[in-house]
């Protein structure tokens, strides 16, 4: 096997929760080292204020959370606050190639370790900060998390029905879409640095990542002066297109249907081919005009079988359907994902037996690679102090002792 | 803000034959200054008709999703089928450093034209493959829309009311989690060739892309067997006992995002909504005695949070999302309106940031449309917006033109339907 495409990189995070870590990650499976930093006084949120704790017993260490956003990563101590928490930093920022921040800005200044303070111990760093509206601006400095800047983006007024309330996204949605052009920026950075041996600052706003998902909607406006609404699974030129219910507790398809042969095709599956000269359902503008009692047919069959059924029913005559899978289904019923490695087992210290959530790219020369679960807090101090950082025992033991690896 | 700065990928050419599911991946190396070549079939691709056009004029040339998703691109046509195509494929291979494809798994081959075949010609080529379900395995050949891949992802499962079916956001945006991680993993390989020399296939597979969007639920299913349910607009599994936090508030002009919280923003924000209520005579003393600093969100009980709500919702009542927005903002708390297109275009922050780029249509008689210009701000790399969408074949002879053909083998090509 080749070397993984990050091998040899070195990583800090000073970052917690999701969309800092999770970059890391990302780097950390395909071969980077990386290092997550916080303290017993500060843990990673994900740590104590997020279920799911194993077994519902919460611990700082029996975080699910904490565990899916930093898999394959070392695990350390450093009590900011501490007087000569700041000349550790440095030796860790000029041990790394990258450091990952996502404090609310302005908060790594005031402990005199933002950017510019730690430039000068490691010139070609790239420094990639990433934070909820931009290091800059009138609202740079408001803290905030992705479940309520989900909503700033524009993403939950497009999720539900108008008679309804918006429905959120689940969860700190827009944080996801920031780690993914977070590994972009990376990489480029990284490819940059390669070329000229220059480091970069990476300003990423999450806010401005989640405009580049909502683009259509923003062309609407400026363009249409027209707001895109919320409107269930709805879809101007298909039909059906919507989730069905199917045999089962709380089981549902999904079909989408955009051209008049796949409807015959699904009117055939349905056992129902006197549908497709029925003038409510023949072409796709009747179809629209009468999309309610053409849901009710569709139902009326799907509600018989198990989703699955449907789905590989339909797809085998090359009518698009789906199932709406569970989590379980991901882990248990999906021999796709299964086949491409989705999920990666790995054995937490505490926890036992965890799966790290793989990549859903699949290089052919540099597969992805897990080798080992989330650290304990503090696991790995002694590895990255002392041998990483070449920190001597007897120092080292005296910056435990004064509460600064801590 | 983009003065002095450098366009990283400029010398590096992308060959860009993909649909919806992948307009974004090649849209990002075109913001980082790479040549990015969208290369339709004769005649346009049908992904022109996809969503709403200029002022509703229903023409493949105004469409607004490829205007969102195909500028810093240049547009030619090519039909891969013929052979002549073919060869003109494999000739441009050669000066290519990545190409994007979303054909279905095999069709390549069948036109030898596959990886395989490619990287024979070109060992340096990155070859970004993007599919439904991925290049192998058992759902290979099956189809997959927004909603199918919305669904299959499990994102769907979590998302709609507890009364309703499940939903996908009415915009699409599996697509965009789709074409974002074909471009990380695109930039991975191209950086890994930067550093071996070796191209190599990248196949993206959708389902797991947009998995990705279901946040930290699968770990609620991997550490306890627990199954994550819709729950409309409310926040789950952020209590052991089972307690759900209202998201979503109506308020006097539309909708607000507040969230009971712990941890230390979640406490400051409480503790400032108490104040901020107080203020106006509307906060209960039950609150008011409340030591937030005690507040355990993980086991906090449903009554307790719905005692909460119920106050904090006729408080928002009485406010407008700007008032709920400012007050954030001054008080430091957590909380975000509820917003659209239209406030996001108006929003001070991005407008300070130099987010929006007023760009002049040559091809709609000068007319004027705003677009989001960056992705991100680097302080010595350039991001963002270099030339609008292409029109069908609009740079044939550019770019024909810069592999030797001349007018008249363009227009054999043309009568020959090849281009």
């Amino acid at each position: 096997m080749k070397r993984g495409i990050f091998e040899g990189i070195k990583i800090v995070e000073f970052a917690a929760i999701a969309a800092g870590p999770l970059i890391g990650q990302h780097l950390a499976i395909h071969g980077a080292t990386s290092v997550h930093v916080e303290s017993y006084k500060r843990p990673d949120g994900f740590r104590q204020n997020y279920p799911p704790y194993k077994d519902d017993k919460p611990g700082l260490n029996r975080s699910g959370a904490f565990t899916i956003c930093n898999n394959d990563k070392y695990g350390v101590t450093l009590n900011l606050k501490s007087k000569e928490a700041l000349e550790v930093s440095k030796k860790l920022i000029a041990w790394a190639d990258i450091v990952i921040e996502n404090f609310t800005p302005g908060t790594l200044d005031k402990l005199g370790m933002g950017y510019e303070h730690m430039k000068p111990y490691n010139p070609d760093i790239i420094w990639l900060s990433s934070c909820n509206q931009g290091q800059t601006g009138p609202h740079a400095f408001h803290p905030g998390f992705g479940s309520h800047l989900s909503s700033l983006c524009g993403f939950t007024y497009m999720t539900g029905y108008q008679d309804r309330y918006p429905c959120i996204l689940y969860g700190p949605y827009v944080d996801h879409i920031g780690v993914g052009y977070g590994v972009i920026a990376a990489a480029l950075a990284l490819e940059h640095r390669r070329r000229t041996g220059e480091g970069q600052y990476v300003d990423l706003a999450q806010y401005e990542v989640g405009n580049q998902f909502m683009l259509p909607a923003l062309l609407e406006y400026t363009v249409n002066n027209r707001i895109v609404e919320r409107d269930g699974n709805r879809h101007s030129f298909a039909a059906p297109h919507n989730t069905f219910r199917c045999k089962g507790e709380d089981r549902w398809c999904v079909i989408a249907v955009f051209k008049d042969e796949e409807w015959k095709k699904l009117a055939k599956c349905m056992g129902r081919e006197e549908l497709i000269s029925d003038p409510r359902f023949a072409t796709i503008s009747a179809r629209k005009a009468n999309e309610e009692a053409l849901d009710k047919e569709v139902e009326k069959w799907t509600s018989q079988l198990d989703p699955y059924e449907v789905f590989h029913t339909l797809q085998k005559k090359g009518v698009q359907a789906g199932v709406v899978q569970t989590m379980k289904d991901l882990f248990e019923n999906d021999p796709q994902l299964k086949h491409r490695g989705m999920w990666a087992p790995t054995q937490h210290t505490e926890v036992g037996l965890v799966h790290a959530e793989g990549a859903p790219f699949a290089f052919s020369k540099t597969p992805f690679k897990v080798r080992k679960a989330a650290p304990m807090i503090g696991e790995d101090n002694e590895l990255v102090f002392k041998q990483f950082l070449g920190i001597p025992k007897g120092e080292y033991d005296r910056l435990v002792k004064e509460g600064v690896i801590a | 803000m983009e003065q002095g700065k450098q366009k990283l990928l400029k010398d590096c050419r992308v060959l860009d034959f993909t649909n919806e599911m992948g307009f974004l991946c090649g849209k990002i190396l075109g913001d980082m200054g790479a040549d990015v070549i969208k290369i339709e079939k004769p005649g346009g691709d049908e992904s022109r008709n996809l969503g709403s056009f200029y002022k509703d004029e229903p023409d493949p040339e105004k469409n607004l999703y490829w205007f969102s998703y195909n500028h810093n691109k240049r547009g030619i046509t090519l039909d891969i089928e013929t052979e002549t195509g073919k060869d003109i494929l494999r000739k441009l291979v050669k000066d290519t450093d990545i190409l994007i494809e979303t054909f279905p798994p095999g069709y390549l081959k069948k036109l030898g034209l596959d990886y395989k075949a490619l990287s024979k010609i070109n060992p340096a080529l990155i070859m970004t493959s993007i599919t439904p379900f991925g290049q192998t395995g058992p759902y290979k050949d099956y189809k997959g829309s927004d909603l199918i891949l919305t669904a299959m992802s499990g994102f769907m499962s979590v998302l709609g009311d507890s009364d309703k079916p499940p939903v996908r956001p009415t915009l699409p945006q599996s697509y965009m989690w789709i074409g974002m991680h074909a471009a990380e993993g695109t930039l991975m390989a191209y950086y890994y060739r930067g550093m071996t020399g070796e191209g190599q296939q990248v196949d993206v597979s959708g389902q797991a892309g947009v998995t990705w969007a279901a946040s930290i639920a699968p770990s609620f299913y991997d550490y306890n067997k627990v199954v994550p349910r819709r729950s409309g607009c409310f926040l789950t599994g952020r209590s052991i006992t089972g307690a759900i936090m209202r998201a979503v508030y109506p308020c006097k002009d539309g909708f607000v995002t507040y969230i009971i919280y712990g941890g230390p923003a979640g406490i400051r924000t409480n503790q400032k909504l108490t104040e901020w209520m107080d203020s106006k005579g509307m906060c209960p003393d039950f609150i008011k005695n409340k030591d937030w600093a005690k507040f355990d969100i993980a086991t906090v009980t449903q009554e307790e949070i719905d005692k909460l709500e119920a106050v904090y919702g006729a408080f928002f009542l009485t406010l407008t999302k700007d008032e709920f927005f400012q007050g954030c903002l001054d008080k430091d708390m957590l909380g975000y309106p509820v917003m659209t297109a239209k406030e996001i275009m108006d929003d001070e922050q991005l407008k300070a940031r130099g987010m929006w780029k007023e760009v002049v249509h040559d091809d709609l008689g000068g007319a004027k449309i705003t677009y989001p210009q960056f992705f991100t701000v680097f302080n010595t790399l350039a991001c963002g917006f270099w030339r609008r969408a292409p029109r069908i074949g609009e740079h044939n002879e550019e770019v024909y033109g810069e592999m030797g053909l001349t007018k008249n083998d363009l227009l054999r090509l043309k009568k020959a339907n090849v281009i």
